[in-house]
C-alpha cells in the first residue's frame, strides 16, 4: 500500500463520522428545523452502538443499536419543537447536554473495555484495483453508507417528489399548510432521519473509528457536522467536499504531531476547531452564496390554524 | 337531495368558532356553474374562513358542504382540488426559493416529471394570456406574475369552482382588466368564479351575483349590478360609511420632505434597489406614493426613516436638515415621525403590552419617558390612556399585548402613537392595509387633519382608491424608480396604471397624446 | 387522540411562575423512576439526592460555592438569550478568565498586595470579554453564527489552558504534574469564615444590577425588544450589532469572573480542569431561571443542589455521580416543553376522523 493510498484512507476514516452527521442534518434544516442537537444524538448512538456491540458481540447489532439511539433521541427534540413549539435552539442544546450526560451513565460500567471491531467489507474485484480499490472498495458497512447516502440525499431532494415537498415545507411552511401538505409530520420524519444519521455517525465511532467507549469521545464532531451544513450551504455534494477537506485537516494535524515538529500538540488538536471557525467566516461572509439556498423557514415554528 | 342540482357549490348552515368567538355563523352560500359569485365583507368579518373550509383547509364546527348535489366533507386541500376546487391565495402560497415549475407541481397529483410540466404550463399559460417561464425563480418575479402561476396551477387541473382572494389588490388597473377577460373566459367555459373582494367598482362590473357577510353571518344575497357601490358599502358595514370630511383649502408651507438624487442598492439577493429617487413634500400637503407591492416602497420607507442610512448626508431631506446619515432616533429628534407597514413585528412588539409599545417609538422623544436612561413606566401608561381616548382604541383591558387587538385598533393605536406627538412631517406606509372601514375612515380623516394644520405628509399605498381620496399630489414608484409627483387631478386612473407596470414617463405621455 | 395547542391570547403570567416549579416536579418524579429502575428505594434516593444537601450547615455551604459560579455565568446567559444571543461558549469565556487571572500569581508569584485580589478579578472579567468578543466580531462583521464559533472556541480554551499548565506555566517545583503554583495570600479571594467566598457576594451583585437594568431601564428594554422584535427593535432606533457585542461582553465578562473566582478560591491554582461544566449547566440556569435575573438566583442554587446530588449519590447510594448531568439535562427538557403552557393552551382531544371525499 502506497504512502498516499494510506493517507487517503485515514482521511476517509476521520471524515465519515462528519459526513453521516452532516447529510443527516442537512435533511433536517432542509425541512425547516435545526437541531443543534447532533453532538448528543451522536454520543448517544456511540455508546448504544458499543453496549449492545459488546454484550452481543455482533457489530452490526451495534449499528442498529446506534441507529435507534439517535432516532429516540431526535423524537424528544421532534416532541418539544415540534408538537409544543418549543424553541429549537434551546431544545437542541438541551438534546446535547442530556445526550452527553445520558450517554456517560450509561457507558460507564463499559469504560476501557476492548470493543468489537466493525470490519473492513472488501468488495471481491473491485477492492483488487490498484489505489481506487481499497479507497472506494475495501471498506466497511458505515463507509459505504456515508457514500450511498451522499448519492440518494442529493437524487432525493432534487429529483423526486418527496425531496421538493422537503424543500417546499423548509421555504414556506404557511403555503405548504396551505397547499395541504403536513407540515409537522413531514418535519417530524426529516428529524427521525437527521437522528438516525447522527446515531449511525456515533456508532461509527465507538465501532469503527476507537472500537472502545470513551466519555464524550464525540468530542465537538457533532458541532463540526453542523457548521459543514452551512459550509455547504444545504448542498448534499457540498457537505462530502466539506467533510473529507476536514478530514484532512484533521489527519493532518495527526501527521505532524507524529513527525515531531515543535508545534506544541494542544495547537494542532485545536485545528479542526480553528478550522471550522474560518469555514463559517468565510461562507457566511459571501451573502449571495449563504443566502440563496438557506431554507427559509428554518429554526421558525410552526402552529397551523385548526 | 341527489343527482342534479342547479347549484354547484352549496354551504348549508355552517358555522366555525375558534375558540369562543364565531368566524362563521349559520352561512348558507350557493354558487351556480359558470357564475361569477361575488363574496363580499368588511375585513374581518369572515370571508376568508369559509373559503378556507371550502377549500379544506379548515373544517366546520358545524353545518353542511353539497357539491353538485351531494353532500361531502372535504378533509384537505387535496381533497378539494380532486372535487376540482381551485384557489388563488390572497397571499400567495408560492415557494420563494423554488422554480415556476416546481411550484405548480407541488399542486398536482402524480408523479414528478418537470419536463413534461413545463411544457404544459407554456401551452395553457399561452392559451390564458398569462405568459409564465416556468423555470424563472419565483423569488425573481414579479406580483402579477406570482399570480398568474396561482392562476395556472388552478387551470392546469380543469376546475369546476376557483377561488379568488382579492386577487386585484396587488394589480396594476390594466393588469386587473386582463385578469377579468380571463374570468369572464373561464365563467363562459362554464367554470364558477367565487370572487373575494372588498372593491364594490369591480364587483359590480364583474360579478353575476354576491354574497354579503358580517360579522360572521350572511346578510344579503344580491345582484350587485342592480345595486350601487354604496348600497353594497351599507350592506357590508351595517351602517353609513363616513365619508371623509372635504378638504379644507389647502396652505402652501415649506418644503418638509426632500430626496434628491436618492439611490441606494439592495439589501440582500432578493431586494429592490432604489434608482435616483427625486421627491419632495411641502408643509400643509399630503404626497401619496402608488405602486404594485415589492417595488421599492418598504425601501424607500426604511430610507426614508433612517433605519437604511443613505450613501450621503443630502439624500435626505427632513424639516429642511440634510439627515441621509441620520439614525431613526435622530430623525424623530426632528419632528418626523414614521408608521410602517407590518403593524406587527415592525410598528409594535407582539408581545409587549401597549404601554411598553408607547416606549418604542417615543423614548428619546422629550416626552418624560425616559429620565438618565431610566424608564417612567407612569408616563408610558398616561400616554396609552390618552391614545386610547383619542383613537377610540376598543381593547378587552387597560394595557393589552399589541398582538391581542385587532388589526384596525393595533393601526389605530400606531398611528396614534405618533400622531400624539404632532409631527412636522409624517411618513406612513400602507395606512389602512387590512383594517376595517371605521378604523380607515378615522385613519384617513386624522392624515387629512395633520396636513391641514400645516404638516408635511407622505403616504405610500397600494389603495389607489385611499390615494385618490387624500392626496394632493401622486407619484408612482415601479421596480425602485419614482415618477414625478403630479397633482391628483391632473393624473388619471389609467396614466398611475401605466406608471405602476413601469412604462416611463415619455410612455405614460405618449399615451395622454394618443388619447387626446 | 391527538394533541393540540391553542394560541392564548395573550402570556399566561400564572403559567410563566408555574412552568419552572412544574419543570422541577416532573423532573423529580422522573429521578424517582430511574432510582426505582436502578433497584433503589426511590423516596430514599430522592431525599438523598435533593434534601439532604440542604439538612447540614456544611453542605448548605458547599451549595451556595456550587451555586456562585452558577448564578454569575447564568445571570449574563440570561441577558443574552433574552436578546436573542446565543452564547454558548461560557465554558470556554470562563477558562480564559481563569487564564487572564491566573497570569498574575503564576507570573509574580512574589507580588503580595491588597492590590493583587482586585487586579486578578478584573483581569479574569477582561479575559472573558475578550475571548467572548471574538464570536461578537465573528457574527457582526461576517454573520457568522454564533452558536457555532462560540462553542468552537470552549475546545480551543481548553486546549490553551492544557498548554499552558503542561508547558510554560507548569510549576517547577511541582513533580511535573501540569498545575501551577499553588496561589497563596492576596492571591484568594477572602472567605466568609467557612468555604463561601467572596464570590457570592459578587454573585448577588449581579443580580440585583441586572435585574434593575432589565425592569427599569432603556437599556434593559432595548434588549427586550431586540430579543423579541428584531424589525421593531430597528425602528426604535436600537442596533442589532450593537447588542450582540454588549450581550456577549457582559456574559463573557461575568463567566469569566466565575473562573477567576474558582481559581482563587475552591481550585487554588491553575490545571487542565478548573470547571465541572459549569459554563454549559448555567444554560440550564438561565432557562430554569426563566431568564429573569431574579430567577437565575434561585435556579442556581436548585442546580447547585443538583451537583451536590450527585456527590451524595454516589457517597450513600453507590451510584455514579453523572446521574447530575442526567438530571440537568431532563430537568432543561421539562422547562422547555412547560415553557409553551406560558403562549398555548394545551389540548388532547380524541376524535373520528375525518371522512374523506367521495371519490370522482
Amino acid at each position: 500500500m502506497g504512502a498516499l493510498e494510506a493517507v487517503i484512507l485515514t482521511i476517509i476514516t476521520a471524515s465519515t463520522p462528519l459526513l453521516l452527521a452532516a447529510i443527516g442534518e442537512l435533511v433536517v434544516e432542509r425541512s425547516g428545523v435545526l437541531n443543534l442537537g447532533v453532538e448528543g444524538m451522536m454520543v448517544m448512538g456511540a455508546v448504544c452502538g458499543f453496549a449492545v456491540s459488546y454484550s452481543t458481540g455482533s457489530p452490526y447489532l451495534g449499528v442498529l443499536a446506534a441507529i435507534a439511539a439517535g432516532v429516540f433521541m431526535s423524537l424528544l427534540f421532534g416532541f418539544l419543537t415540534l408538537t409544543l413549539v418549543a424553541n429549537q435552539v434551546a431544545t437542541g442544546l438541551a438534546l446535547t447536554l442530556l445526550g452527553l450526560g445520558l450517554s456517560g451513565l450509561i457507558g460507564e460500567s463499559f469504560v476501557g473495555l476492548p470493543g468489537v471491531k466493525l470490519t473492513a467489507l472488501a468488495i471481491p474485484g473491485l477492492s483488487q484495483i490498484p489505489f481506487i480499490g481499497p479507497i472506494l472498495f475495501g471498506q466497511d458497512i458505515l463507509v459505504y453508507a456515508s457514500f450511498a447516502l451522499v448519492a440518494a440525499v442529493s437524487y432525493v431532494m432534487f429529483k423526486t417528489r418527496t425531496g421538493l415537498i422537503i424543500r417546499a415545507i423548509g421555504d414556506n411552511h404557511t403555503s405548504a399548510h396551505a397547499l395541504g401538505y403536513g407540515v409537522i409530520p413531514v418535519r417530524y420524519a426529516c428529524v427521525m432521519f437527521g437522528g438516525a444519521c447522527a446515531g449511525l455517525s456515533g456508532g461509527y465511532l465507538s465501532l469503527a473509528y476507537t472500537p472502545q467507549w470513551i466519555e464524550n469521545m464525540t468530542g465537538g464532531r457533532g458541532w463540526i457536522a453542523l457548521a459543514l451544513v452551512v459550509f455547504s450551504t444545504w448542498l448534499p455534494k457540498r457537505v462530502a467536499i466539506g467533510a473529507y477537506l476536514f478530514g484532512a485537516v484533521w489527519i493532518m494535524g495527526l501527521y505532524v504531531q507524529a513527525a515531531g515538529v515543535g508545534i506544541p500538540s494542544q495547537f494542532l488538536s485545536s485545528l479542526p476547531y480553528l478550522v471550522t471557525i474560518v469555514a463559517l467566516v468565510i461562507i457566511s461572509g459571501n451573502k449571495t452564496l449563504s443566502r440563496v439556498n438557506t431554507p427559509a423557514c428554518i429554526g421558525q415554528s410552526f402552529v397551523p390554524d385548526r | 337531495m341527489t343527482g342534479q342540482s342547479e347549484f354547484l357549490l352549496q354551504t348549508i348552515g355552517v358555522t366555525k368558532m375558534f375558540g369562543d368567538l364565531a368566524a362563521n355563523a349559520d352561512v348558507t352560500l350557493k354558487v351556480a356553474p359558470g357564475e361569477i359569485h361575488a363574496l363580499l365583507g368588511e375585513n374581518g368579518a369572515g370571508k376568508s374562513t369559509l373559503v378556507k373550509m371550502i377549500y379544506g383547509s379548515l373544517q366546520p364546527t358545524s353545518g353542511e358542504l353539497f357539491w353538485m348535489g351531494e353532500r361531502v366533507t372535504v378533509p384537505n386541500p387535496a381533497a378539494a382540488r380532486n372535487l376540482g376546487i381551485g384557489m388563488v391565495f390572497q397571499h400567495f402560497s408560492l415557494f420563494e426559493a423554488l422554480s415556476v415549475a416546481e411550484n405548480i407541481a407541488l399542486a398536482m397529483p402524480g408523479k414528478l416529471d418537470l419536463d413534461i410540466l413545463s411544457e404544459r404550463i407554456t401551452r395553457v399559460s399561452k392559451e390564458y394570456g398569462l405568459p409564465l417561464d416556468p423555470s424563472a425563480l419565483v423569488a425573481d418575479l414579479s406580483v402579477g406574475e406570482r399570480q398568474r402561476i396561482e392562476i395556472v396551477r388552478c387551470l392546469l387541473q380543469e376546475p369546476r369552482l376557483l377561488i379568488m382572494d382579492e386577487p386585484t389588490a396587488v394589480l396594476t388597473p390594466q393588469e386587473a382588466d386582463q385578469l377579468f377577460v380571463t374570468l369572464n373566459r373561464l365563467a363562459g367555459e362554464g367554470c364558477a368564479v367565487l370572487y373575494i373582494s372588498h372593491r364594490l367598482e369591480e364587483v359590480k362590473q364583474l360579478c353575476h351575483n354576491s354574497t354579503i357577510l358580517r360579522h360572521g353571518k350572511v346578510v344579503a344575497n344580491v345582484d350587485p349590478q342592480k345595486e350601487t357601490a354604496a348600497s353594497l358599502a351599507r350592506l357590508m358595514v351595517g351602517a353609513d360609511v363616513h365619508s371623509i370630511s372635504a378638504r379644507a383649502s389647502r396652505t402652501e408651507g415649506p418644503v418638509m420632505i426632500e430626496t434628491s438624487d436618492l439611490s441606494m442598492p439592495s439589501d440582500g439577493p432578493f431586494g429592490v434597489s432604489l434608482k435616483n429617487i427625486a421627491l419632495d413634500v411641502q408643509g400643509g400637503e399630503i404626497v401619496a406614493i402608488a405602486g404594485v407591492a415589492g417595488n421599492g416602497q418598504s425601501e424607500l420607507f426604511d430610507a426614508l426613516s433612517g433605519e437604511r442610512q443613505a450613501l450621503t448626508g443630502d439624500a435626505v431631506k427632513l424639516c429642511g436638515t440634510n439627515c441621509g446619515l441620520t439614525s431613526v432616533t435622530g430623525r424623530r429628534q426632528m419632528n418626523a415621525a414614521f408608521v410602517p407597514e407590518e403593524r406587527l413585528g415592525h410598528g409594535a412588539v407582539p408581545g409587549m403590552p401597549l404601554s411598553e409599545n408607547v416606549i418604542l417609538t417615543r423614548h428619546s422623544a422629550a416626552s418624560g419617558l425616559t429620565r438618565s436612561g431610566f424608564i417612567d413606566r407612569e408616563v408610558a401608561h398616561q400616554i396609552n390612556d390618552r391614545l386610547t381616548q383619542k383613537f377610540d382604541i376598543r381593547k378587552g383591558k387597560r394595557d393589552p399585548e399589541a398582538r391581542s387587538l385587532s388589526g384596525g385598533n393595533l393601526q389605530k393605536f400606531v398611528v396614534g402613537r405618533e400622531l400624539d406627538r404632532e409631527p412636522k412631517v409624517l411618513i406612513i406606509n400602507q395606512p389602512t392595509w387590512g383594517v376595517d372601514a371605521g378604523a380607515a375612515a378615522l385613519i384617513r380623516q386624522a392624515l387629512i387633519d395633520l396636513a391641514r394644520s400645516g404638516s408635511a405628509v407622505l403616504v405610500i399605498s397600494q389603495d389607489l382608491d385611499e390615494i385618490f381620496e387624500i392626496a394632493d399630489r401622486i407619484a408612482v414608484i415601479s421596480r425602485g424608480e419614482l415618477s414625478t409627483p403630479r397633482p391628483a387631478g391632473d393624473i388619471s386612473l389609467e396614466q398611475i396604471g401605466l406608471l405602476m407596470a413601469g412604462a416611463h414617463e415619455k410612455g405614460a405621455a405618449k399615451v395622454e397624446r394618443a388619447k387626446a | 387522540m391527538k394533541l393540540i395547542l391553542e394560541k392564548r391570547a395573550e402570556h399566561s403570567q400564572k403559567m410563566a411562575v408555574l412552568s419552572p416549579l412544574i419543570a422541577i416536579a416532573l423532573t423529580v418524579l422522573v429521578g424517582g423512576i430511574i432510582f426505582a429502575v436502578r433497584g433503589l428505594n426511590p423516596f430514599y434516593a430522592l431525599y438523598i439526592y435533593f434534601i439532604d444537601p440542604v439538612m447540614s450547615l456544611w453542605s448548605i455551604e458547599q451549595l451556595v460555592v456550587k451555586a456562585t459560579p452558577l448564578i454569575l455565568i447564568g445571570v449574563g446567559l440570561a441577558i443574552c438569550f433574552t436578546a436573542n444571543v446565543w452564547n454558548i461558549g461560557a465554558e470556554g469565556q470562563l477558562t480564559m478568565g481563569a487564564v487572564f487571572g491566573g497570569l498574575l500569581p503564576v507570573m509574580f508569584p512574589e507580588f503580595q498586595s491588597p492590590l493583587v485580589m482586585p487586579l486578578m478579578l478584573l483581569l479574569g472579567v477582561i479575559g472573558g470579554m475578550a475571548y467572548a468578543a471574538i464570536p461578537a466580531l465573528l457574527k457582526n462583521r461576517f454573520g457568522a453564527n454564533e452558536i457555532l464559533t462560540s462553542l468552537m472556541l470552549v475546545y480551543v480554551a481548553g486546549f490553551i489552558l492544557d498548554w499552558l499548565v503542561r508547558g510554560p506555566w507548569r510549576d517547577p517545583m511541582g513533580f511535573n504534574f501540569p498545575k501551577t503554583v499553588t496561589f497563596d495570600g492576596w492571591q484568594l479571594l477572602p472567605t466568609f469564615g467557612g468555604t463561601i467566598h467572596m464570590g457570592a457576594v459578587l454573585a448577588v451583585v449581579a443580580v440585583v444590577v441586572l435585574a434593575v437594568v432589565m425592569g427599569r431601564t432603556l437599556k434593559g428594554f432595548e434588549i427586550l425588544v431586540l430579543g423579541n422584535a428584531p424589525r421593531a427593535g430597528a425602528f426604535a432606533g436600537f442596533s442589532r450589532t450593537k447588542i450582540v457585542l454588549f450581550s456577549f461582553l457582559l456574559s463573557g465578562g461575568l463567566a469569566g469572573l466565575a473562573g477567576i473566582g474558582e481559581v482563587m478560591s475552591t481550585v487554588g491554582q491553575l490545571q487542565p480542569t478548573i470547571s465541572p461544566g459549569y459554563g454549559f449547566t448555567a444554560i440550564i440556569v438561565a432557562f430554569l431561571g426563566r431568564l429573569n435575573p431574579i430567577g437565575v438566583l434561585f435556579a442556581g442554587l436548585m442546580l447547585g443542589i443538583s451537583y451536590l446530588g450527585g456527590e451524595a449519590a454516589q457517597v450513600t447510594l453507590g451510584m455514579s455521580d453523572k446521574i447530575a448531568k442526567v438530571f440537568q439535562g431532563i430537568l432543561l427538557f421539562f422547562i422547555l416543553a412547560c415553557d409553551s403552557m406560558i403562549l398555548y393552551r394545551i389540548r388532547l382531544i380524541t376524535g373520528a376522523k375525518p371522512q374523506a371525499a367521495p371519490a370522482e
